[in-house]
């Protein structure tokens, strides 16, 4: 059986020290090898940014695709082998601005696959710029004088959207965070996760410290029931967003494939590439 | 008796044209006949007017005809639009229900018949169409008996009442035009048809029944005109062979999750039209960098922007050449008939696969969306070729990650699907190193650069074209998609010494094949269907002899008629005794 270890390459990740993506990398991997999880089972699909890095630092199958455009890939890999587990990540700029439209129908879809964004509340690789997650006033390169929009709560915009699986927590908390992604995996449909992953660099103010000091986690919530959406949402706006924990899980929904009749008898990679003649000649004849 | 007819029913849309010219051809293609339609449609669902254009012919048809015999009209627009199409002597049959009325200025004969009342009477006026089509079997004095098997086919899942009162539609239309017949001058009797067995299909249908063939189990897709039928056929047809469709949410998203599955290993496609493919530039970039086949088809219609939606035209072809930023391998195909478009669909997932490129599939609305007669597909000529695809483990130590980009003679490496033991490595749109791991150093970029490039260097299909006539010629045309059959027939009414070619391989440009031909000309004259001449521009960046190179386009929206051609081809033939 593989440990965290085996999902190891000797690739020395090129974020900055006290990046928060080293502890979600490390989570991920602990999660795999928790789970049972051979290296060659998995298939991570990353976006751009400096979290889209993150298929190339983790042994597995990795595909480092456009911006904005793991989810969509992920769902193809997903769609053609059930067999495989499949991880997307990025960042909040990558799920939450150019991916968005992708976000908002991948949690709605509910393909069997976990969505991990690292978010950190900044443009990083691109140096500094304001991103969806900035909060108001959030002073950066590109709103000098702060942000004047209102920043977007991800794990609102998920239970908004249908999501089926909804977790939140932080890079500091690796132990939370890796039993949080190992349930994600094990959960049916469409897993997501946000993890905020403080930029030490262009994000001086929501920092590890921030985080420790203002997210509540559900847990020391009396009486919190993470399978019921309404109890979920109202925490969620009471809290600005700012919780950590299982926020939400449907149990009882079915995924996409398990929707579609007889489509996970066989993964599609397994599927028979020639028609029967039969076949052939019943669909040829519709053309008469 | 008449060889061939054109036959043309309009209305308002949304009133049952389409199923009224789609009972009366599709009848006609069983009886043996060859058929060639064009549909005028507007971006709406309900209400302006509509057509449907069909050319009836004992032969091989592979154009719209150049006017119309007959014209069938459920509204006095359509004869107010369309009776000028009509040859001399040509006829309107129409509903009486509105009082029709024509320009006293044609020399045409009007016959009112009540459609409406007729099939009112029966208890339905949605059968108006029957009444309709009994009519216009009357007038060419075609047998019923087809149409009542049709009928049969269409509407037993309905009980047989319907039947039956579809029946007697079709007859009382019949007898209502024989009523007529002895009022009617000329002849609009056809020959009788020969017994071959042949389809009748939209070039949409030959291109989604390639892609089940090529072993498509999986397609993502956004509806757009006119490449939406694509998608429906694999979701009607794909859950047949244990497959899916999944409508996304755009464009970027149908080919990046296309992109998805082929990595994985299962062979899927997109297909789009031009804004589409717009969207999509990236990620065709993506596919390349990655060496992730891919196939998209692009069935072209009118732009730029939202343009002409629902028309006619060629002018993405440039976009499908060079659009996208950096160089990448590409194969740009166009398949020169509906025939053709299911056997290229076939080759196209077989490129991809091999040569680890994305492949752009072209086809023209007129092509996509036209329904025409064609030879049945042949299934012993269906090969699935997966090239250096890994999809069984290997016994190998992963300590290190599989050279998925090694350097190879070809240029094409090794590449195993994810699951595969002993094959993991990564992939990335950045420029990378054999193993895949971003990689931007200077020799590295030249080696992996030219390793991609040298792909597709010395590519040429087995049939980079089809041609017609002989390497010499007084004149060659080129033309590419539904172009081809319109050239075809116009090129054989002239007594001159005319070699015709449709290209199918448009990108890597085949000029080494294309070469003789091209010296071998006269003339060469380029027709296509676009204001900026993309195909001549195209052949002009390959070929050295400007000064005899000569085009010809069209951009409103129409497809070319015969007639047309045959008018500028002569002028050039002309131009050319002069000289």
């Amino acid at each position: 059986m593989a440990t965290f270890k085996d999902f190891r390459n000797n690739i020395k990740p090129n974020w900055c020290p006290g990046c928060g993506d080293f502890s979600v990398q490390a989570a991920i991997q602990k999660a795999c090898a928790a789970n049972g999880l051979e290296p060659d089972e998995l298939a991570v699909i990353t976006g751009i940014g400096c979290s889209g890095r993150l298929s190339g630092y983790i042994k597995s199958y990795g595909f480092h695709a456009t911006h904005g455009r793991s989810l969509p890939v992920a769902q193809g890999v997903k769609m053609a082998n059930d067999e495989l587990t499949v991880i997307a990540s990025g960042g909040d700029g990558d799920g939450f601005a150019i991916g968005m439209g992708h976000t908002v129908h991948a949690l709605k879809r509910n393909i069997d696959i976990t969505y991990i964004v690292m978010d950190n509340q900044v443009y990083g690789l691109t140096k500094g710029q304001t991103s969806p997650s900035s909060e108001k006033g959030f002073v950066t390169k590109s709103t000098p004088n702060g942000s004047i929009e209102n920043a977007i709560q991800p794990i609102r915009t998920a239970m908004a959207s249908g999501a089926t699986f909804v977790a939140q927590s932080v890079s500091s908390d690796i132990k939370q965070l890796t039993a949080i992604i190992q349930e994600a995996m094990n959960h049916k449909g469409f897993s997501f996760v946000n993890v905020f992953s403080p930029c030490v660099t262009y994000n001086k103010v929501n920092t590890y410290d921030w985080f420790k000091e203002n997210l509540t986690a559900v847990e020391d919530i009396e009486d919190y029931d993470h399978t019921d959406s309404k109890t979920a949402m109202n925490h969620i706006m009471e809290h600005e967003g700012l919780l950590k924990g299982i926020i939400y899980q449907d149990k009882e929904a079915k995924s996409y494939q398990e929707q579609i009749e007889g489509y996970l008898e066989k993964p599609t990679v397994k599927k028979e590439m020639t028609l029967e003649r039969e076949t052939f000649d019943e669909l040829m004849t519709a053309f008469r | 008796m008449k060889e061939q007819l054109s036959w043309k029913v309009g209305g308002q849309q949304g009133e049952g044209i389409e199923s009224t010219g789609e009972i009366f051809s599709t009848t006609l293609n069983r009886m043996g006949y060859h058929l060639y339609s064009y549909r005028h449609f507007s971006s709406r669902i309900k209400g302006g007017h509509t057509n449907n254009n069909v050319r009836i012919s004992a032969k091989e048809v592979r154009a719209v005809s150049d006017n119309i015999n007959i014209l069938v009209a459920f509204d006095q627009q359509t004869i107010d639009l369309n009776a000028h199409e009509l040859v001399n002597g040509g006829i309107i049959i129409a509903d009486s229900k509105f009082n029709p009325s024509k320009d006293d200025d044609l020399d045409v004969q009007l016959v009112p018949i009540p459609f409406t009342e007729t099939a009112k009477n029966l208890g339905s006026q949605l059968m108006k169409n029957m009444v309709a089509i009994g009519a216009s079997a009357r007038l060419m004095n075609l047998e019923i008996q087809p149409f009542r098997d049709m009928i049969y086919t269409m509407f037993i899942r309905k009980g047989e009442q319907i039947v039956e009162n579809n029946n007697e539609a079709l007859k009382q239309g019949y007898q209502l035009m024989d009523q007529e017949m002895t009022h009617i001058e000329g002849d609009f009797e056809m020959v009788p048809s020969g017994q071959e067995e042949r389809l009748f299909l939209i070039g949409n249908d030959a291109i989604s029944f390639g892609a089940l063939n090529a072993g498509v189990r999986f397609m993502a897709a956004y509806p757009i005109t006119p490449a939406s039928e694509i998608m429906e056929y694999m979701i009607e047809n794909l859950p047949k062979v244990g497959g899916t469709v999944i409508q996304t949410e755009d464009e970027i998203s149908a080919v990046t999750m296309a992109i998805g599955s082929n990595y994985a290993g299962a062979r899927s496609f997109t297909s789009s039209a031009g804004p589409g493919l717009s969207l999509m530039m990236e990620s065709i970039g993506l596919s390349g960098m990655t060496e992730t086949p891919l196939v998209i088809v692009d069935t072209m219609r009118g732009g730029p922007s939202t343009g002409l939606p629902t028309k006619q035209e060629q002018s993405d072809l440039m976009q499908m050449i060079y659009g996208t930023h950096g160089d990448i391998p590409k194969v740009v195909l166009a398949p020169s008939d509906v025939e053709d478009a299911f056997y290229a669909t076939i080759e196209a997932f077989n490129i991809a696969e091999y040569y680890q490129v994305p492949v752009i599939l072209l086809s023209d609305l007129q092509m996509s969306l036209g329904k025409q007669s064609s030879r049945p597909f042949d299934p012993s000529h269906v090969d699935i070729n997966r090239g250096k695809t890994i999809t069984e483990d290997m016994d190998r130590d992963e300590a290190e990650y599989f050279e998925r980009y090694s350097n190879e003679e070809d240029g094409i490496s090794n590449r195993p699907i994810p699951g595969v033991k002993g094959g993991i490595h990564h992939v990335t749109g950045v420029e990378h190193s054999p193993t895949g791991t971003p990689n931007e150093s200077a020799e590295n970029r030249q080696v992996q650069m030219d390793k991609r490039m040298r792909k597709l260097k010395d590519f040429t299909m087995d049939e980079p074209f089809k041609v017609n006539g002989n390497v010499e010629s007084e004149l060659l045309i080129i033309s590419f998609l539904s172009v081809n059959g319109v050239v075809q027939e116009a090129a054989e009414r002239l007594d001159a010494d005319i070699t015709t070619i449709s290209l199918k391989q448009i990108h890597p440009f085949p000029i080494d094949a294309l070469r003789p031909y091209l010296d071998g000309a006269g003339g060469i004259l380029v027709i296509e269907q676009n204001y900026s001449a993309q195909l001549n521009s195209v052949l002009k960046m390959n070929y050295h002899g400007h000064d005899r190179i000569k085009s010809y386009v069209k951009y409103d929206g129409t497809p070319f008629k015969p007639n047309e051609i045959e008018t500028h081809m002569s002028s050039i033939l002309k131009i050319k005794e002069v000289l």
